[in-house]
């Protein structure tokens, strides 16, 4: 190909580079069901693990009895905390700085808590000695109610008992664990004394879970020979856990090898190290032979990484023209059996400082306390960066709520308190510098969008259809405008166990002109060897078809935090983006030597360094490529590669407007999406076809957890929703189609301007689908109804509103 | 526990093997036949992922014993595939219009897909949000799933062809578009 008669334009867009919706490469296997997920992997003489679970929510373990399990041909060993003690491994540390009992140390604190860890030939087997455990339990009273937990006698961690000082401060009680204060307390009360208007609410943002259609699993395999670990799983952050098990299982760095293959979905789920690993790795090193363990789904449900669960007290405090003068919430967070949170290590509650929203709000204060509760361990941010759904869901209802205090438009009142796009960046009363935004031009293009006038005058006539009855069903209109705070993050306040939240990216350029990338991170269905290929392909000029893209094993990819939390882009991302900058600076070099000019005086062009001035003059990145691996330049290494770890230095503030159009059937509480309009802004695009499939996801995600889904229990303890038939995952059939939109506000410290994307939908849906509920019920005297909206809960709204007649 | 001997056809070839009383056909395809398209996501019949086709319809095989379907002709998506290697025309649809993310629920969804054309060649935005309600996604909201098998019925319908089984190479649906 002569690239000559090519223009700059052509040229550009035959790399498939950023803007470029790029079909996945990753697809050509998935569709054919090549993918490889853990439990497709088998290794020679594999045995299988099984857990004994606890039936009950607080109970003495008085004694396990193996004898009949291990009678059973076929089962190689059962462990139980009596075993792992020895190594010191009966318990491991948390995320949060706290500690969990890896099986059963004397008492079990939740449902489902591991008791036993049955290792047998087959799965098959390992179930059926599971079965045959003997465990002896002696009840005690069970706490699932957070404020209560706060004020009983019953001890749940008897660990710590006597400890006043947690990993983040003070303990007020023996069921507490920290409070965490923000803002200005006393500046905040002083204002909500004196103001026109205070609107005070509690919103509860019930306890759900990511529940991805894979559930997590590992295989460990320990070579005697080598003293080598491999050990394969669903990992999110696999650089991480290699140094945790390091650390916990005193098996040098450099002898562990953590793999995660593809994964099936994260969203939060797999970001934690759980009892299944620990056990895996244990018996692997017991028995010599590799050891798989995959949890199904009901024990996915009942154990792994629970997302939410939080009170949040509110007031928000403005003046009668409706400008917000402050805000104050204190939040009570049942993090459940023990604090195992995954947040960033000096931010207990994670984000939720991020509660002002969109709003300039000048003064205002946080506080959060963690409470245990007979519930089990997580407290993870599914399709969220830590908290910020929490945070995101309870600014969106208390402006709602304000709305209907002040009696005015929920839409006027957002777009008269929206921080300005001239005061960006912009400083928040609790302690963010947002990094850009354009707030007004989304909203204006969002209601214009969807009509929003046309649509209230509609709702008005509905209303008045229903009160002469002639129709049973309302409409509503649910508006949310959303900030995130993604991109964890700055290593000087964000680390997870000590572990800086930068990330990574390597990318070595072959001879021929193509390439292999390897990042920190790693896609649970993101796409990420599509999208980070355009990055490069944007950066170095050579076609994102020809550069391969590794993530996941620690012996070859770059140390990273890994991806959720939407950091992948904005971190990994820019990684990325600062490696490919380093080979262009070095192809510069090789090019002006090449060409017999100096190093100033060609410039980039595309997919090329071309004399200044005499275009026709140029060296292609591709035999730039070559002449790096044949030709001795003076002063240059041979070779092309490049790494770079990013520490940014900001985190990045997607937002977006987000409105749904829902009917309600006030007799049945049967809700029909009529229309869902989702504008986003997250900076520069790398993938619109890839955003317009997070977006879909997302908000699926958001009309799953705002509707039905929820884990819940019972006042036993006894977890009601544990198989996909209680705990609510719409179909393609409750599930609208979406309509997406969008603005483009670049980040201003991020190398391309990008800003994140994946959690957005979750973080603004939720709100939007709530707040239509809520705003379908606001003409007949409804304030705060608590999630999900289920059926049978919408239909308790009508009633209590006397609505049934 | 005693085996027994089961003999089925899957994905055109003859499979036999032995198998407990109790072997789930998940577990059979995947362990013994290395056939790992099927993902077990729930081991409860509810999300899809293990979805195969069995004498014509659309099975959960993570509920269904092998012994059951001792001398059944068995599909997975791994059948699905042209004879060349080319994806078939689901599988390109999918691919195309982005109806899948982390891929876990993509080989139940497409041999799902692959029976509802069969079922309905020409099915509306209902009948296949309808037809494909077995089957959970958590990825992609089901918008691009929904286009992909439409876009699907439009090019097989086109091709005037039964099945993607039998169906064009990739030559011939990149022609198409």
């Amino acid at each position: 190909m002569n690239d000559q008669t090519l223009t700059p334009e052509e040229r550009a867009a035959n790399l498939k580079g950023m803007g470029s919706s790029r079909k996945r490469v990753e697809d050509v296997r998935f569709t054919q069901g090549k993918g490889n997920y853990v439990d497709d992997i088998k290794l020679d003489g594999m045995l299988f693990g099984a857990f004994v679970r606890s039936p009950y929510a607080h109970a003495r373990v008085v004694n396990v009895n193996k004898d009949a399990a291990l009678a059973v041909p076929g089962v190689v060993a059962v462990l139980t905390a009596e075993d792992l003690s020895p190594l010191g491994l009966h318990w491991m540390p948390t995320l949060a700085g706290d500690k969990q009992m890896v099986l059963a140390d004397g008492k079990v604190l939740f449902q489902g808590q591991e008791v036993a860890y049955v290792v047998a030939e087959d799965r098959y087997i390992a179930a059926d000695a599971a079965e045959l455990v003997e465990v002896d339990y002696e009840e005690l009273p069970v706490l699932t109610d957070p404020f209560e937990a706060l004020k009983s006698d019953v001890v749940l961690r008897e660990d710590l008992e006597g400890q006043t000082e947690g990993a983040h401060g003070p303990r007020k009680h023996h069921n507490h664990i920290f409070t965490w204060e923000q803002g200005d307390k006393d500046a905040t009360e002083a204002i909500l004394a004196e103001a026109d208007v205070v609107a005070e609410e509690m919103i509860y943002y019930h306890r759900t879970h990511p529940c991805p259609l894979e559930t997590c699993g590992c295989v460990a395999s320990m070579d005697k020979v080598t003293g080598k670990l491999t050990l394969h799983g669903t990992f999110q952050a696999p650089h991480a856990i290699r140094t945790v098990v390091s650390l916990i299982s005193g098996i040098a760095e450099h002898n562990i090898r953590v793999i995660s293959p593809d994964i099936g979905g994260g969203f939060g789920n797999k970001v934690g190290a759980y009892a299944g690993y620990v056990c895996s790795v244990v018996a692997s090193i017991v028995t010599g032979r590799p050891v798989k363990w995959v949890e199904n789904r009901m024990e996915n449900l009942m154990s792994t990484a629970f997302a939410r669960d939080y009170w949040m007290q509110g007031k928000i405090a403005a003046t009668k023209d409706g400008k917000i003068t402050g805000l104050w919430c204190h939040t009570t967070a049942d993090h459940g059996g023990f604090d195992a949170c995954a947040d960033p290590t000096k931010f207990p509650a994670g984000f939720m400082n991020i509660c002002t929203g969109s709003y300039d709000i000048p003064t205002a204060y946080l506080a959060v306390d963690g409470v245990y509760t007979n519930k089990a361990p997580g407290g993870v941010a599914y399709r969220c960066s830590f908290r910020v759904t929490e945070a995101a869901y309870f600014i969106e209802r208390m402006i709602e709520v304000l709305a209907i205090k002040l009696n005015m438009d929920a839409a006027e009142l957002r777009r008269i308190n929206f921080i300005k796009a001239d005061q960006f960046p912009y400083q928040s009363a609790l302690g963010w510098e947002y990094d850009s935004g354009d707030y007004h031009t989304a909203w204006d293009k969002a209601l214009k969008a969807v009509d929003y006038e046309g649509l209230r005058a509609e709702q008005a006539q509905q209303i008045e259809d229903f009160k002469a009855g002639k129709t049973r069903k309302l409409l509503g209109i649910g508006l949310t405008h959303f900030t995130e705070i993604v991109g964890a993050g700055p290593v000087k306040n964000c680390d997870i166990l000590g572990l800086g939240m930068f990330d990574s990216c390597e990318i070595r350029i072959h001879p021929t002109g193509s390439a292999i990338a390897r990042l920190g991170t790693i896609s649970q269905g993101q796409g990420h060897a599509t999208t980070f290929a355009q990055i490069i392909a944007s950066e170095i000029g050579l076609p994102a078809d020809d550069i391969t893209l590794e993530e996941g094993d620690t012996d070859t990819a770059p140390y990273g935090l890994g991806t959720y939390g939407s950091r992948s882009t904005p971190v990994a991302g820019a990684a990325t983006a600062m490696a490919a900058r380093k080979i262009r600076a070095k192809a510069q070099m090789i090019a002006a030597y090449l060409l017999e000019v100096h190093d100033d005086d060609v410039e980039w062009d595309v997919d090329r360094f071309a004399v200044k001035g005499a275009p026709e003059r140029f060296k292609t990145m591709k035999e730039i490529a070559f002449a790096a691996y044949n030709q001795a330049i003076p002063g240059l290494e041979p070779g092309l590669e490049a790494v770079s770890y990013y520490d940014p230095p900001n985190m990045t503030y997607p937002f977006g407007a987000y409105i749904c159009v829902m009917e309600i059937d006030v007799d049945t509480g049967e809700w029909d999406v009529r229309k869902f309009y989702a504008l986003d802004d997250c900076g520069t695009r790398i993938n619109p076809m890839i955003i317009e499939g997070q977006v879909h996801g997302g908000v699926t995600e958001a009309l799953a957890i705002a509707m039905g889904q929820e884990i819940a229990y019972d006042e036993m303890g006894n977890v009601k929703t544990a198989t996909l038939m209680d705990f609510f995952i719409p179909t393609a059939w409750e599930t609208p189609n979406y309509t997406t939109d969008h603005t483009v506000t670049p980040s201003p410290h991020h190398p391309i301007g990008a800003k994140g994307v994946g959690e957005s939908p979750n973080v603004g849906g939720v709100p939007a689908f709530s707040n239509a509920v809520h705003d379908a019920f606001r003409p007949f005297g409804l304030v705060q109804s608590h999630m999900p909206h289920d059926h049978w809960r919408i239909w308790r709204i009508a009633n209590g509103l006397g609505m049934h007649g | 526990m005693s085996k027994m001997h089961v003999k089925l056809t899957v994905n055109g070839k003859q499979v036999e093997g032995l198998a407990e009383p109790r072997t789930l056909l998940i577990h059979f395809l995947r362990e013994d036949l290395k056939i790992t398209g099927p993902h077990i996501g729930c081991e409860t019949s509810h999300c899809g992922a293990c979805t195969v086709d069995i004498d014509g319809k659309s099975v959960k095989s993570c509920t269904t014993f092998v012994a059951q379907v001792n001398g059944a002709d068995v599909t997975t998506v791994e059948g699905l595939t042209n004879d060349d290697g080319s994806l078939g025309v689901l599988q390109e649809m999918f691919r195309e219009h982005h109806g899948l993310q982390c891929g876990f629920c993509t080989p139940g969804m497409i041999t799902r897909a692959h029976r509802l054309l069969q079922e309905n060649p020409n099915p509306s935005e209902e009948d296949i949000r309808f037809g494909m309600a077995g089957n959970l996604c958590r990825c992609t909201g089901y918008q691009n799933i929904v286009k992909a098998i439409s876009a699907s019925a439009d090019m097989l319908n086109a091709q005037n062809q039964p099945s993607s089984r039998e169906a064009v190479g990739q030559t011939k649906v990149e022609a198409a578009e």
